[in-house]
């Protein structure tokens, strides 16, 4: 007992000591500068290290610059789990959808010495905004558009897909695919029936999103989520357009006809054995539409080599290197966004290709749903639409469903 | 001041030994176990955004919001079922399993090594695997199909979903029971069961009165293992279901993880872990209470 006592005794002072500790002070010294990014691909890395190097020779007080890859499943939960266990870096890639988080709660130091700011492309900058001051820079801004595997398509006697095709369009040449080779239609990648926020780049051509602009006011019952809704249901249930739940399917292994992701994943496509075309979304009811996904890079507030950091991130994307990271990740610069300068760095994609899905995307798309309390905003409504992924489901009251449990939580 | 000869006696120095002995136990328990367990206290009390960098003291808010959490009693409930399921099917399967391999039988150590060889298998390989087998085309319906059943979407739906992480669980584990199981058999001793075969008594008589109570002390441990293991659940769940369909498979843990790690809820999630300690102390304590109804030889 004496001995548990003295356990618990000792425990407690560790956990008075632990909570002693205050703001870290700034280094001195030349700094280890540490940035968390989700890529591991060995050409990314060599890019962004072959800039880190050519820093480093201008910059005496930057003794290294340490590129920490986390997987993408988990990222956002490894960051900040770092972050709280007083391991946080001193840069970090972020995600769209957590970036009302990062940006809202002041967790990101501004960004006041990047170079040409104003060559920025206004819709690139959104999200990373607060009260006039970019807390990330919008690193990589990938429009969505549809990859279409031809042969799939010939195959089942269908028209290679243009521009300005129609929703309508999409579903029966993805029916058309499934019922004549058995391969699924359409895949949203990474949707799976959980990551519904994907579900964007269908709803957008109903003009449908989950929250109003101001993230106040649920979106999910109004009349064109639940028209969106209703197509995407009879698309998968009863036009068997798309692969029903619990059934996987990847397009870049041949297994659809058509994916829709973002450009970024063309280069899977380097050793692809079918044919295949890149185009914009189908139009909806409302005409046409983008949608983009986005990551920004920011520098941690908390971290004693913040100006450092934000230094080097000045450097990572002036001019010069967002059109060397441009191969990979299309850049925010509006002076980078041409046919011509992005066809130099994506071989892969026809300048047609790269105008109507790339340069128009980025100009006049809607960036992914995002909200302050997004993980748990995520999860409620993967729950509450977790019933409407079956056949028979009723759409109108599950959608009615999905406000009634984030209402609260939007309105907070 | 006191001689030092007699300060220094054979007991103290005996005590000393015996302090040094368990000191490194003690340190382990003390920076591992009692330290984690103050500061989950300690942080329930608390309210901490990791982003925005604050930490607040909220006293019993969290224990409030625990009280109130509509979410809570559907992850109490998805516990009790996933752990009710998991420690039936686990120990009757091993036990099963114990006796069918005790049998002086051809072959029966090629089945043991079977049956055990999932338990050092990596967890997430292992679930990883059976998430593909259990996808609506995957392995397990197309087995099904060759008998002529339809097989359900295993995960997609709820009782589906529940099913199969408990099944996930059970045959990755189940090995382990075996082995115990299987260890205490063959220590209960020939004679009473030659005694009880003169006596009349059959096969199901010879189990239920000479090896059940004889093997009673293996039961427990096993019992006593599996419903802790059991309540702390979650790479199946994660890798799996995440929860879902809807919240069907949302356990305590699970519900935790989301809290903390995911919401960046760390002090209602440090209240939900205080929670979780309580029910697996009180369900441990009151299994090693009963043990003197029903273990041999505690009586």
């Amino acid at each position: 007992m004496r001995i548990t006592m003295a356990a618990a005794g000792l425990a407690g002072l560790l956990v008075l000591t632990a909570c002693g500790s205050g703001a870290e002070p700034a280094a001195t010294g030349p700094a280890t500068l540490r940035m968390t990014i989700w890529t591991g691909n060995a050409e990314h890395l060599s890019l962004l290290n072959s800039i880190a190097d050519e820093y480093k020779k201008t910059h005496q007080d930057v003794a290294a610059i340490k590129f920490d890859t986390l997987p993408i499943e988990n990222y956002t939960t490894t960051l900040t789990t770092q972050i709280a266990g007083g391991n946080a870096p001193d840069l970090a890639w972020i995600l769209e959808n957590s970036a009302p988080d990062f940006v809202g709660s002041g967790a990101l130091a501004p960004l006041d010495n990047l170079v040409q700011p104003e060559q920025l492309a206004p819709a690139t900058t959104k999200l990373w905004q607060q009260e006039g001051k970019l807390y990330a820079y919008p690193f990589s801004t990938s429009p969505f558009g549809v990859f279409v595997n031809l042969d799939l398509l010939k195959q089942a006697g269908q028209k290679p897909p243009k521009a300005g095709w129609t929703w309508e369009q999409a579903v029966a040449a993805a029916a058309a695919v499934n019922k004549e080779s058995g391969k699924a239609g359409l895949v949203v990648r990474d949707f799976d029936y959980k990551g519904w926020d994907n579900l964007a780049t269908v709803w957008g051509g109903w003009g449908a999103e989950a929250w109003s602009e101001d993230g106040k006011t649920c979106g999910f019952a109004k009349p064109e989520m639940v028209e969106a809704m209703t197509f995407l249901h009879k698309a998968i249930f009863t036009d068997k357009a798309l692969p029903a739940p619990g059934t996987t399917a990847d397009f870049f292994a041949g297994e659809a006809g058509m994916t829709i992701t973002q450009i970024s994943r063309a280069s899977l496509l380097k050793d692809a054995t079918f044919k295949w075309d890149l185009i914009p979304l189908p139009t909806g009811p409302k005409g046409a539409y983008s949608v983009i996904g986005q990551a920004g890079i920011g520098v941690i507030k908390k971290s004693p080599n913040a100006a450092k950091a934000a230094d080097f991130l000045s450097f990572l994307s002036n001019p010069d290197n967002s059109a060397k990271l441009g191969q990979y990740f299309p850049p925010p610069r509006t002076q980078l966004l041409t046919a011509e300068s992005l066809g130099k760095s994506n071989p892969l994609l026809k300048p047609e290709q790269l105008q109507q899905v790339v340069i128009d995307g980025i100009s006049t798309g809607r960036v992914k749903p995002s909200h302050a309390g997004q993980a748990e905003l995520a999860q409620t409504v993967r729950a509450q639409l977790d019933q409407l992924w079956q056949p028979g489901a009723d759409v109108t009251k599950t959608l009615a469903g999905v406000c009634t449990a984030i209402q609260p939580m939007l309105a907070k | 001041m006191p001689d030092r000869t007699t300060w220094w006696t054979a007991s103290r120095r005996d005590h000393l030994v015996g302090y040094a002995f368990v000191a490194p136990q003690l340190l382990g328990s003390l920076l591992f176990v009692f330290l984690p367990l103050g500061l989950v206290l300690y942080y329930s009390l608390h309210e901490w955004n990791v982003l925005a960098d604050t930490f607040e003291f909220v006293g019993g808010e969290n224990y409030r919001q625990l009280l109130a959490d509509p979410n809570v009693p559907k992850v109490l409930g998805a516990t009790a079922l996933f752990s009710v399921g998991l420690v039936v099917f686990n120990l009757s399967l091993a036990m099963l399993l114990a006796v069918l391999l005790n049998q002086r039988l051809r072959g029966t150590v090629v089945f043991r090594t079977l049956f055990f060889s999932p338990v050092v298998v990596s967890l997430v390989a292992w679930t990883i695997v059976w998430g593909f087998l259990l996808q609506s085309n995957g392995g397990v319906n197309a087995l099904l199909q060759t008998v002529g059943v339809e097989g359900p979407n295993w995960l997609r739906t709820g009782t589906g979903a529940m099913v199969s992480v408990i099944g996930v669980q059970v045959f990755k584990n189940v090995g382990l029971n075996m082995v115990l199981f299987l260890a205490a058999l063959q220590g209960v001793p020939k004679e009473l069961y030659e005694a009880a075969r003169m006596d009349g008594a059959g096969a199901w008589t010879r189990f239920a009165r000479i090896t059940l109570p004889m093997i009673s002390p293996t039961v427990l441990l096993t019992s006593i293992i599996t419903v802790a293991g059991s309540l702390q659940v979650f790479a199946q769940i994660a890798v799996l279901t995440q929860g879902g369909p809807g919240t069907s498979t949302t356990v305590l843990v699970y519900y935790l993880y989301q809290q903390a790690f995911q919401f960046h809820h760390f002090g209602y999630g440090a209240t939900l872990s205080v929670l979780l300690f309580v029910i697996v102390l009180a369900l441990t304590v009151l299994q090693w209470r009963m043990r003197r109804r029903w273990v041999f030889l505690e009586a």
